[in-house]
């Protein structure tokens, strides 16, 4: 009897001191997770309920009163709207355009290296001091591209200074700052195609590159545009660095966005709760999202 | 492999050119506006050649203005730091998830999956009030702090790792050494192409980070490079365009060499972090 209880429970004090270190391992990123992530979570979603600001002494709970001024808050609204047509601006164009862009690369010999390297460097590149570069592009009197324009007999814009232009003008920066990106994940995507399916199109009668891309190259490239495309709306959404740079969601509110928005309320006006509440409606859209992709990958076909 | 130069070719190249040029032209302009004095930047136009060679004045003015290699320097120190303690941190939780059991396991999955979901834009507010009672607003813990923990390391690593050879554990084991000895001298060694993808990954993100910065530092001595370039621009207020355009390429230049030189690496880190799905 002993023969046998005794290994039985050697491999439990095994098991026992397994599971001790890993938990010895993992505590340091348990305990992080709960102080940077978990609690602060919460904290901001039980913040969104009180009329907490910051310099105050007390707080009390206000109930959904904060949910109920952001529906006929015009500047929130604004801000909600402004976010979607940015987004929508931006991510259809980027993807496009990177995948367009990483098409005519890999069906190139030359210069795969120099063009890759050129279309991702905005990608590396500081955004904030980049933005600064935009500024002076985007110059009403004296920027280049205005002048150039002037060359054609057109009278460009005040881009960044105008309210019907300023969105488009952050559009653009925002488009030349993530198509290198997906330039890149499609250029992953696109050499996971095994040959043998062009082939195989071929002879099934795909004679012109667009059938081929049609009957190949698209449904093939399925997972990849499907995260690009996550991944680009979720970026988009989070837009920031260019708006606090250049224009402060000015002119005339036209180009608030939802984080500048719940930047301002909380830790310029210190409306710690209000903004609470802001960044919960910010956290559902991003929980939406993920929602979507999830639901959309379940549907999916993988064809690997 | 030299194909023919056919129609459709020269069309290719011509587009992807003529695209480049376009992706290019802002850092064009930047290095040509650079080196323009004021008179010559006002008087609009198009070439890209400086009259007067004004770089000196344009980069003393630069680095009269901030102090550029504090900036720099601020931001190589939060980087390095955020860096160091996120791989610390993460590499041996993911080891735990991925080669040893134990119960906590899927609890800590679902957490890091859901923490994927939650940016730094969302813990800001209580985070920034927890410092503020702390006074440890403007200094480099709460620079670094709050991303010690980062949740999309754990997902890497834990990738890498689940797809190592456990064979290789087993045999440390058998030579006596103990799992913190594994992690360092077994694990890590042998997972460097996910330590250096997910090291550009984290400098990239956090060298470029404004959002975080701007909320904890109000003082100078701890602004980081993006900050910097806002305290630049709140310090010109004019159309120095110059002597900005020559700040901006000093502050963007060390992360644009850094890609040059390691562009296979930085590409492939992205790829593969970019492909997380």
């Amino acid at each position: 009897m002993a023969d046998i209880a005794l290994p039985v429970s050697a491999v439990e004090t095994a098991a026992r001191r397994e599971a001790r270190i890993a938990w010895l391992l993992a505590s340091p990123a348990i305990v992080l997770m709960l102080v940077f992530i978990v609690l602060p979570t919460i904290a901001v979603i039980v913040l969104g309920f009180t009329d907490f600001e910051l310099g105050y002494g007390s707080f009390r709970f206000v109930g959904l009163e904060n949910y109920a001024d952001l529906i006929s808050d015009r500047t929130f609204r604004r801000s909600l709207w402004n976010t979607t047509v940015y987004t929508a601006i931006v991510t259809p164009i980027s993807i496009v355009l990177g995948l367009g862009i990483a098409l005519l690369i890999e069906s190139e010999p030359r210069g795969r290296n120099f063009f890759r390297t050129v279309y991702f460097l905005p990608v590396a590149s500081l955004l904030v001091a980049m933005a600064t570069v935009w500024q002076y592009l985007f110059h009403p009197s004296i920027g280049p591209l205005n002048t150039f324009l002037a060359l054609f007999g057109i009278a460009g814009p005040n881009w960044l200074g105008a309210s019907s232009t300023v969105l488009y003008g952050l559009s653009i920066i925002g488009i030349w700052q993530s198509v290198g990106f997906n330039m890149v994940l499609f250029m992953a995507g696109l050499t996971a195609i095994p040959r043998e399916l062009y082939s195989a199109a071929e002879v099934d009668g795909a004679q012109s590159a667009i059938d081929r891309f049609r009957l190949v190259t698209w449904p093939m490239l399925g997972p990849t545009t499907l995260f690009v495309t996550t991944i680009s709306v979720i970026n988009s959404v989070k837009v920031f660095e260019t708006v606090k740079t250049l224009t402060e969601g000015g002119p005339n509110k036209a180009s608030e966005m939802l984080l500048f928005t719940i930047y301002q309320e909380g830790f310029v006006y210190l409306k710690v709760g209000y903004a609470s509440a802001m960044t919960v409606v910010f956290l559902a859209i991003l929980v939406v999202l993920m929602i979507l992709q999830y639901r959309f990958l379940d549907r999916q076909v993988h064809y690997t | 492999m030299t194909q023919p130069l056919t129609l459709g070719r020269v069309f290719r190249l011509a587009l992807l050119s003529l695209g480049a040029l376009i992706f290019l032209a802002p850092y064009i302009f930047m290095i040509s506006t650079a080196g323009k004095d004021q008179s010559e930047i006002f008087s609009a136009s198009l070439s890209l050649i400086p009259q007067h060679f004004a770089y000196m004045a344009n980069f003393t003015k630069a680095l009269t203005r901030v102090s550029m290699p504090n900036l720099l320097l601020n931001g190589v120190i939060v980087c390095g730091l955020i860096l160091v303690l996120q791989v610390v941190v993460a590499v041996p939780c993911a080891y735990a998830m991925a080669k040893l059991k134990f119960g906590a396991a899927r609890i800590l999955m679902a957490a890091v999956m859901l923490g994927l979901l939650v940016p730094i834009h969302a813990a800001a507010l209580p985070l920034y009030v927890a410092f503020d009672k702390l006074a440890l607003l403007n200094s480099y813990t709460a620079l670094v702090a709050p991303f010690s923990i980062s949740v999309f390391g754990i997902f890497l690593f834990l990738q890498f790792f689940r797809a190592m050879p456990d064979d290789l554990i087993h045999a440390a084991r058998l030579d006596g050494m103990s799992e913190a000895g594994i992690v360092a001298r077994v694990i890590v060694p042998n997972a460097w192409p996910a330590v250096t993808a997910f090291a550009i990954f984290s400098v990239v993100a956090h060298w470029n980070d404004l959002f975080w910065p701007l909320i904890v530092v109000t003082n100078q001595s701890y602004a980081t490079p993006p900050l910097g370039v806002l305290f630049f621009l709140a310090a010109e207020a004019g159309d120095d365009y110059g002597a900005l355009m020559a700040a901006t390429l000093i502050i963007t230049l060390p992360l644009v060499i850094a890609f040059l030189l390691a562009q296979k690496r930085f590409v492939e880190g992205i790829t593969m972090t970019g492909l997380k799905g």
